[in-house]
């Protein structure tokens, strides 16, 4: 067996505590999130409230830990319909190479013209802001780097003696292609995925911040902040918390990815 | 291939390229689920108002005399009237865009200076202390959302310290510079953390390389084979990657531009988001796209003339 990689335990370690936080909020939370206490306004961290409240006297920690849950859902989220839908592309574009394959290289080319964040704002512009709407500003220009990936793999792939022996029995190419050359090929893709989350984490939360994301009043990390930042110099604590949450959770994702890829020996 | 036809074989590819970011801009705004008239003048608006304003966007005509009018007004740089300003889009654009250019200059610079001189001590002690220390740090700074770090250097160092103003460009060079600091640091970030990491790899491989070895057996001194040799291999690097960064940078200049009210085109875009100001949504997606692309062409010819592998 091998030794595990320091990257992946402390990061496992930490999605872990994030899992669990975004799965029964309730058993950590002190409070309810969304009470407000009228005797306790922008109070300061202390014993009775951790992290301190915000303006409605709503305790920061309690709301920092539902927000895992919505952080967690944008991470699943804006990571899993690109990554099925470039999966599928990149298996066909690899193994059928050709014509498709130059028109998707142009499209590749393309995509990666636009700023990623602009792109992604400029259609959620369009169709309003909300985390559906995210997703699908996400998952528009997202599949591309899955799609990428997967080809890359499939061409290797398809040369292998395995595939040989598929074509020479006799079976069908959605077989091949599905039932065996998938497995073989996914892995490269599901490790990116890993790192991908943290970056989804950063991009969701930003939206949230920005309004086109997350709307008020789900507690989300980036509106957490938002709301908080016009008391930020009198209450820092109102913002502070739910960031080091982000930059957490976004270690917990990419130390992951990047645990999973050398325990692989995945080339980066 | 000789270089100079390489050459024009890399500037005439720009054309179909931005011929392309043209169609996705234009079925961006014209495709998508949605009436942008609707959305302009709210649920409530009479009947003549709708139709007045699409005829002026030309929505009345068909999808592809909309593409053709399009394209014509982009060449020309007319992108019509922003309907928050009043003023053309394209005025609008010319008076931002100085501003973000400066802001992505000075986070490139700060980037590079901070990246450098740490990649070459966590390369040369690579797997020691200083080199897990430095990437620790660096890894923590890749996580930290841009808005999140500029609110924490805002507080720092605009409220609590004084050091810097909270927000705005100022005027005149110099005062500009001064405003831009900490938004330049706060957009430099992970850039130079990614920056880091691939120079850090980068020199290792020139390290461990047969060249440096050769030249070291021939009896140039250690620290000139440094210099020379890894020096140049990662200036290519570098130079390739801020490339390759362009359009996360301008992303980035979106939110930074928000939390310190700068006034450069990521403030407009967001604000034209609010404010559904679609001529300029759509005229700064384009440009973004096309500013994006032209980098691109300049990083390849820079890495040509760097490293004479390429185009021979």
């Amino acid at each position: 067996m091998r030794r595990l990689p320091v990257s992946l335990l402390v990061g496992g370690t930490l999605l872990l505590v994030f899992v669990a936080c975004a799965l029964v909020p309730g058993w950590f939370a002190p409070y309810n999130p969304d009470a407000f206490n009228y005797t306790a306004l922008l109070a300061r961290p202390s014993g009775a409230h951790l992290f301190g409240t915000d303006q409605f006297g709503r305790d920061i920690l309690s709301r920092t830990i539902w927000a895992a849950a919505v952080d967690l859902q944008i991470a699943i989220f804006a990571v899993i319909f690109p990554l099925l839908i470039g999966s599928v592309i990149g298996l066909f574009v690899g193994w059928y190479e050709g014509w498709l394959d130059i028109v998707f290289g142009r499209l590749v080319d393309l995509v990666v013209t636009f700023p990623f964040l602009v792109i992604v704002i400029a259609i959620v512009a369009i169709l309003g802001p909300g985390l559906v709407n995210m997703y699908i500003a996400i998952a528009t220009v997202g599949w591309v780097f899955y799609a990428r990936l997967m080809r890359g793999e499939v061409l290797v792939q398809k040369h292998a003696d395995y595939v040989a022996a598929a074509r020479g029995l006799g079976y069908s190419t959605p077989r091949i292609l599905f039932r065996h050359i998938l497995p073989n090929a996914i892995r490269p893709v599901l490790v990116y995925s890993v790192t991908d989350m943290a970056l989804e984490i950063l991009l969701g939360s930003s939206l949230g911040y920005l309004g086109l994301g997350a709307q008020p009043p789900t507690a989300e990390w980036g509106v957490l902040i938002a709301d908080g930042k016009n008391f930020f110099t009198q209450a820092p604590w109102t913002s502070l918390f739910p960031g080091i949450a982000i930059v957490l959770a976004g270690l917990a994702f990419s130390l992951t990815g990047d645990g999973l890829a050398s325990l692989f020996e995945l080339r980066r | 291939m000789s270089r100079g036809t390489w050459l024009v074989g890399r500037l005439l590819q720009i054309i179909p390229t931005l011929l392309l970011i043209g169609v996705v801009v234009f079925v961006l705004v014209h495709l998508l689920p949605g009436d942008i008239v609707t959305s302009m003048l709210g649920d409530h608006a009479t009947k003549q108002a709708v139709a007045n304003l699409r005829r002026s966007l030309g929505l009345d005509r068909t999808l592809a005399e909309q593409f053709v009018l399009f394209v014509r007004n982009a060449l020309r740089g007319s992108f019509g009237d922003s309907l928050a300003h009043g003023i053309p889009v394209a005025r609008l654009i010319a008076q931002r865009l100085p501003v973000t250019a400066m802001l992505t200059a000075m986070a490139v610079v700060i980037a590079v200076v901070l990246a450098v001189p740490l990649a070459f001590v966590a390369a040369l002690r690579a797997e020691r202390a200083p080199d897990i220390a430095i990437r620790v740090a660096f890894q923590v700074g890749l996580s930290s959302p841009i808005f999140y770090v500029g609110l924490v250097l805002l507080s720092v160092f605009a409220a609590w310290l004084r050091w810097f103003p909270v927000g705005g460009y100022g005027s005149g060079f110099l005062d500009h510079i001064y405003h831009l600091i900490l938004p330049a640091f706060a957009l430099a970030l992970s850039l130079s953390a990614i920056l880091m990491r691939n120079l850090r790899a980068a020199i290792l491989g020139v390290i461990r390389a047969e060249y440096v070895d050769f030249a070291r057996a021939k009896g140039i001194a250690a620290r000139l084979v440094l210099f020379r040799h890894v020096l140049r291999n990662a200036l290519i690097a570098t130079v390739t990657l801020l490339g390759l960064s362009i359009g996360s940078l301008l992303g980035g200049a979106v939110v930074t531009e928000t939390v310190f009210a700068v006034p450069g085109v990521g403030r407009l875009m967001v604000d034209s988001i609010f404010a559904r100001d679609y001529p300029v949504i759509e005229a700064l997606t384009l440009i973004l796209a096309v500013v994006v692309s032209i980098t691109f062409l300049a990083t390849d010819i820079l890495q040509m003339v760097l490293d004479p592998r390429i185009g021979r």
